[in-house]
């Protein structure tokens, strides 16, 4: 029952980072390297917010959330919009070093020592005991619910939203929907808007549970296995995709050896490269093999 | 946006050149005389201190003559090549220690298992289009950083494992000045590989690819062999240059090569320019003494110590800033501007010749 827990939980985390490179890669086919450390920057904005308003929880994380939105738009309309056009390479290239000077900001900003956003604004995680005797912390408990209910508000803002409409044309193909009147680079801002609003969503709620150091960058890469397995343009796919990484990883810790809890996201991803690179449910396109 | 090429030279410079190099052949060598000249007179004004960041940038010219290869002209991204280095590493950590091999076995068989690595991760992504490369040889840092912690967890070198310097006959290569001409004299190697290879039919194939992966595949070109041909032959010096990375420093350790390290050398062929050999080298000096650079002007700051801790994140935040600073700015690198600056020589004193 406890293993169960703790899979669900993983997914989340994973689903909740992963559907950022998802949101991204789906309309400019690009991967966005930096998305750990756009996750992490969601949580360290969470302790400055938690410092300026001590003690209203509520207050300090809506302003986080924002903040890390407006910092998602930023990093487009300053870095990202320069590479629209040119050649996706080049694009990638930029993101890894946006998460390496990124990093150095927080750093400096904020040290890198083990800090717990949760303190000024009185937020403290307890273990909640479910039916059946497993044990969750509220936060863990949170951080499914705010996955539900994100993947929930994106699949009606896609499918239903005059932007999220938008948002699917321009992925399938640019040049028309420019032609067709959609503002490419606000469709592309909203998408980094969006896939740094989940990343930070998931980087706030981790940090509340288990404090927060310059390392969790490295879970947002470990996240990446998710959107491939499930297709990278897919989001029902990273999912699924996120459940099976999450499996394997609880899996192979319990039985086999908590060291390879760093590989085992990795194992399937080269598994899946090797069997089906498009993933569960992503779409073959351009994705034939040479 | 199916482009896989960054704009590496435009061809109006390449015209611009020509009639000088054909009237002036044998002056391309004056600067070649000197710079062998510079090279070998350093060794010997050199103290230990600067002999030893010769010998680093030389150690980092051949992890980015093969990035750049992969990368500049084969159009790749790898975010593994630290994996790589420590790949090579180990193999000589482990050779080393378990059977007391020599380097000249040692050398070989880091070079092998660095090509074995390329072809097993290369394999699956390279068949496709796109750059799924990228995704695959993040596993590999993953799954090799495992590997070798694993081993060091095994055999308890909790700490890390000590190697002994490498020994021809009676002699041992210990000491800065010889370690500064055995990887001068790698470096060189790497560079005339590379060199030669992209003036083959390989490097022409690649360059095909890199520009237009349809148009290449219609000229005849194997595009998943020549792909995969150039993550094996990069990643092969990438593993040798992890074996004397290792016999240099005379220790292996997992810390050593954090994802990090793949980063700085991506920075390397991004601020020296891509598709450029002379870019590679470039970015490997600049990226290297970038840190002892700021170190130096963080010590002439008032109360210096205070920010001591500070030098890691300043670091990152340096490297991430130049590199954007070159993408968006100047994609062509360091030797972009050289070239600029070549031109305006060539010129002088008339400066109106564009």
């Amino acid at each position: 029952m406890q293993l169960i827990v703790n899979i669900l939980v993983l997914a989340s985390i994973y689903a909740l980072i992963a559907c950022g490179y998802v949101l991204i890669y789906r309309v400019s086919r690009v991967m966005n390297l930096a998305q750990g450390e756009l996750m992490m920057l969601g949580a360290y904005l969470l302790l400055t917010t938690g410092s300026v308003f001590r003690g209203n929880a509520i207050l300090a994380v809506a302003a986080a959330v924002v903040l890390s939105t407006c910092c998602g738009i930023l990093v487009y309309i300053f870095l990202m919009r320069k590479m629209t056009g040119g050649s996706v390479l080049a694009a990638v290239l930029a993101t890894i070093a946006l998460g390496i000077l990124l990093r150095g900001f927080m750093i400096l900003i904020w040290s890198a020592q083990q800090q717990y956003p949760g303190q000024p604004i009185a937020l403290v995680s307890t273990a909640i005991i479910l039916p059946g005797g497993a044990r969750i912390s509220t936060f863990a408990a949170a951080l499914v619910a705010v996955n539900a209910l994100a993947y929930g508000s994106l699949f009606v803002f896609l499918r239903f939203g005059r932007w999220g409409l938008r948002m699917r044309a321009a992925g399938q193909n640019p040049l028309l929907a420019a032609q067709r009147g959609i503002k490419l680079h606000g469709i592309y801002a909203l998408a980094w808007a969006l896939s740094t609003l989940t990343g930070s969503l998931a980087g706030m709620l981790l940090a509340l549970d288990s404090g927060l150091t310059a390392n969790m960058a490295v879970l947002g890469l470990k996240a990446f296995p998710a959107a491939l397995v499930g297709g990278l343009d897919s989001l029902l796919g990273t999912l699924i995709g996120a459940l099976i990484v999450a499996a394997a990883e609880v899996l192979s810790i319990q039985y086999i050896d908590p060291l390879l809890s760093d590989v085992m996201p990795f194992l399937v991803l080269l598994a899946t490269l090797i069997v089906r690179p498009w993933g569960l449910l992503g779409t073959r396109e351009e994705l034939d093999r040479v | 946006m199916s482009d896989n090429s960054l704009t590496t030279s435009s061809s109006g410079h390449r015209i611009h050149h020509q009639g000088h190099v054909r009237s002036l052949r044998w002056t391309r060598w004056v600067p070649f005389g000197l710079l062998t000249l510079g090279l070998v007179s350093f060794a010997f004004v050199g103290s230990p201190f600067t002999l030893d960041l010769a010998s680093q940038v030389f150690l980092a010219s051949i992890g980015s003559l093969s990035l750049m290869l992969l990368t500049g002209f084969a159009g790749q991204i790898s975010i593994g090549h630290a994996g790589l280095i420590a790949a090579g590493a180990y193999v000589v950590g482990i050779m080393s220690r378990e059977w007391h091999a020599p380097f000249w076995l040692t050398l070989p068989a880091a070079t092998i298992s660095g090509g074995v690595l390329g072809t097993i991760f290369g394999l699956p992504s390279l068949r496709l289009r796109g750059l799924y490369l990228a995704v695959s040889t993040l596993a590999l840092h993953f799954i090799v950083i495992y590997a070798g912690g694993e081993y060091e967890a095994w055999r308890g070198y909790a700490t890390g494992i000590t190697i002994d310097s490498p020994k021809i006959g009676e002699w041992e290569i210990s000491s800065e000045l010889a370690w500064y001409f055995v990887l001068l004299g790698a470096a060189f190697m790497t560079l005339t590989i590379c060199w030669n290879l992209l003036r083959s039919r390989t490097g022409r194939a690649w360059g095909a690819i890199r520009t237009r992966e349809t148009v290449a595949e219609a000229l005849g070109i194997n595009i998943a062999r020549y792909k995969l041909l150039a993550f094996v032959i990069s990643s092969s010096i990438t593993a040798a240059a992890g074996a004397l990375f290792a016999y240099n420093r005379n220790f292996v350790s997992v810390e050593a090569f954090s994802l990090y390290l793949s980063i700085q050398y991506v920075a390397m062929i991004i601020i020296g320019g891509m598709g450029s050999l002379l870019g590679a080298i470039l970015g490997a000096v600049f990226v290297t003494l970038l840190p002892y650079a700021i170190e130096g002007t963080v010590g002439l700051l008032p109360h210096a110590e205070r920010y001591v801790n500070e030098l890691s994140a300043l670091n990152y935040s340096a490297f991430g800033l130049v590199t954007i600073a070159f993408l968006l700015f100047e994609p062509r690198g360091l030797v972009g501007i050289w070239r600029r600056l070549q031109a305006k020589g060539m010129s002088w004193p008339s400066w109106n010749t564009h």
